[in-house]
């Protein structure tokens, strides 16, 4: 029988410390949707999606109902759409056209995001490819709910770099076309290396080529609980607080899992993966700064910061691997400056700096996530930028992720503001040294040797 | 059995068990286990229901229930005890 003290320590987690289910994204196929036309195409884009997500967002807020637990977005995630388009779309803006229809359904099935407007160019460009890549600065000034993302490298390919300088041209372009929102368009783009096919979290969430004709992928989250369960044993030595952590994931990666269960159940779709993410918002109390205070920094950025982490982000993996069956997605800490009010903090008194965060990137989820720039940042230098990045995946064998932001018209020591779950970010310094040479450079950096480590 | 779980949680006064009950009551759950504590100075009470009896859906009950807690100035919440159980059993 349940012990009053259990019920009470679940109920506080959900009502003082921001636990929540943080997405069920269900991944759709659209692999199936391939056609001689561009119209018919858009036509059985739209039908799958309606008819398969019907009762995505209605199931989701009955779970919510019946376990008092808030599951914040039903999101879904499609088939890289590069391939779904690539015999149709001519052009970029025939591209753009997929796009409208992706919107529309999205809009129809209720879901706040749809990701898989995508491409997957680790080695090299189709023409598709290009033309999708080309065509996104426009499609997210002109649709609300679309999440773009572009994978330029893998671990087993090495780094598109033709792809990574377009990228970052088309990221200007983005923000210039979205300027009176603060450049919003490029916080719903990612470029990504060694992209995982069952990630459920924006913006850089795909239905992968390998994945079944649909499936439920739950991210949990929690950086206020485990905040808060760090709170009683400061001063404790390492042993304490990597036990602590670990308890801490657990408890809620079984929630998730309990929610995708029954999400699997309810929608006749199959169960995919947990993904365990320390998700931060910029809600007070949902912080992963928070945490990384908690565990005895003056602010995110300070010396020891990547240790921190490093030890944060193993625990919460050790701790949610054996609370659910199948656990993947991106898994670990996420650190999106935007959306973390402590990060934001951070960086605006200069505690957290790119190249820290770069740093930090090494050794948890994902990569530099949200991040506010001058306006006036020269092309090469987003994609020199990328290029580190995508760099650490390769060598180390991880996801490592950018989403970045030239606010257009603001430069070091103003705000942009994004809005909801997004947040507000001060714009962070950038080198001014360049790499434009090394950018135009055209062709792919290798794959990197696995022996000899070092 | 729809094992469901309701808390109430607020300052105690006097005619919160009697209210509670009286709706469950009226309503065919049936109270399978009742425990209190005070938290913090708060009034904590759990009761394990059987909603199985009812003609009312869930999501009527627990808004009922919620509603009665406004009236009496507590906060009455109920949820399936599969959270819990999934929680801290293993």
């Amino acid at each position: 029988m349940l012990d009053i003290k259990e019920v009470i320590e679940t109920n506080r987690m959900i009502m003082e410390n921001n636990l929540d289910v943080r997405t069920i994204t269900m991944g759709i196929s659209l692999l199936d949707c391939t056609a001689s036309t561009l119209e018919e195409v858009k036509e059985k884009i739209y039908n799958k999606i309606t008819t398969k997500a019907k009762d995505l967002v209605k199931v989701g807020k009955d779970i919510e109902r019946e376990l008092g637990i808030p599951i914040v977005n039903k999101r879904i995630s499609i088939t890289p759409i590069s391939l779904v388009g690539g015999s149709v779309c001519h052009c970029p803006e025939d591209f753009v056209e997929l796009a409208k229809v992706l919107d529309k359904a999205a809009c129809e099935v209720g879901v706040n995001f749809i990701g898989g407007y995508s491409a997957l160019v680790s080695k090299s460009m189709t023409p598709a490819d290009e033309y999708l890549v080309r065509s996104i600065p426009e499609a997210l000034a002109t649709t609300k709910r679309i999440c773009s993302s572009v994978v330029v490298g893998s671990t087993k390919t090495g780094l598109n770099m033709d792809a990574i300088r377009l990228v970052g041209q088309m990221i200007k372009q983005a923000a210039v076309l979205t300027k009176d929102e603060d450049s919003l368009g490029c916080a719903k783009f990612v470029v990504l290396c060694n992209a995982p096919d069952d990630n459920p979290f924006m913006a850089g969430a795909f239905h992968g080529v390998t994945e079944a004709d649909a499936i439920i992928n739950v991210g949990v989250s929690g950086p206020g609980v485990v905040k808060s369960a760090l709170e009683k044993v400061r001063g404790e030595n390492f042993e304490v607080l990597c036990e602590t952590i670990k308890k801490t994931a657990f408890k809620i990666t079984r929630v998730g899992q309990l929610v995708a269960q029954e999400a699997s159940k309810r929608l006749g779709i199959p169960f995919g993966i947990i993904d365990l993410s320390l998700a931060p918002t910029p809600a007070v109390g949902d912080s992963v700064g928070e945490v990384l205070e908690e565990i005895g920094l003056e602010y995110t950025g300070a010396p020891g910061t990547t240790a921190a982490l490093a030890m944060l982000n193993d625990q919460v993996k050790k701790g949610g691997i054996m609370a659910s069956s199948y656990v993947g997605g991106l898994s670990g800490a996420f650190i999106p400056v935007s959306e973390d009010k402590r990060m934001i903090d951070a960086a605006a008194c200069g505690a957290l700096c790119i190249e820290k965060l770069e740093a930090m990137t090494c050794v948890c989820s994902v990569g530099l996530d949200m991040i506010a720039i001058p306006g006036d940042t020269p092309d090469s230098t987003i994609s020199g930028i990328i290029a580190d990045e995508m760099a650490l995946g390769m060598v180390n064998q991880k996801t490592t992720a950018v989403r970045i932001i030239p606010v257009i018209g603001k430069g070091v020591g103003e705000q942009a503001v994004f809005g909801g779950l997004l947040g507000y970010a001060p714009i962070m310094r950038v080198s001014p040294y360049s790499c434009e040479k090394f950018i135009s450079r055209q062709g792919r950096i290798p794959a990197p040797i696995h022996s000899f480590k070092n | 059995m729809h094992k469901t779980i309701i808390t109430v949680v607020g300052k105690d006064t006097v005619g919160i068990m009697a209210k509670v009950c009286t709706y469950l009551a009226n309503n065919q759950v049936n109270i399978l286990d009742i425990s209190q504590t005070i938290v913090q100075d708060f009034f904590n009470m759990m009761m394990v229901a059987d909603m199985t009896g009812s003609s009312k859906d869930f999501d009527v009950l627990a808004s009922e229930l919620e509603q009665i807690g406004e009236e009496i100035g507590v906060d009455i919440r109920a949820q399936k005890a599969a959270i819990f159980d999934r929680m801290h059993r293993l």
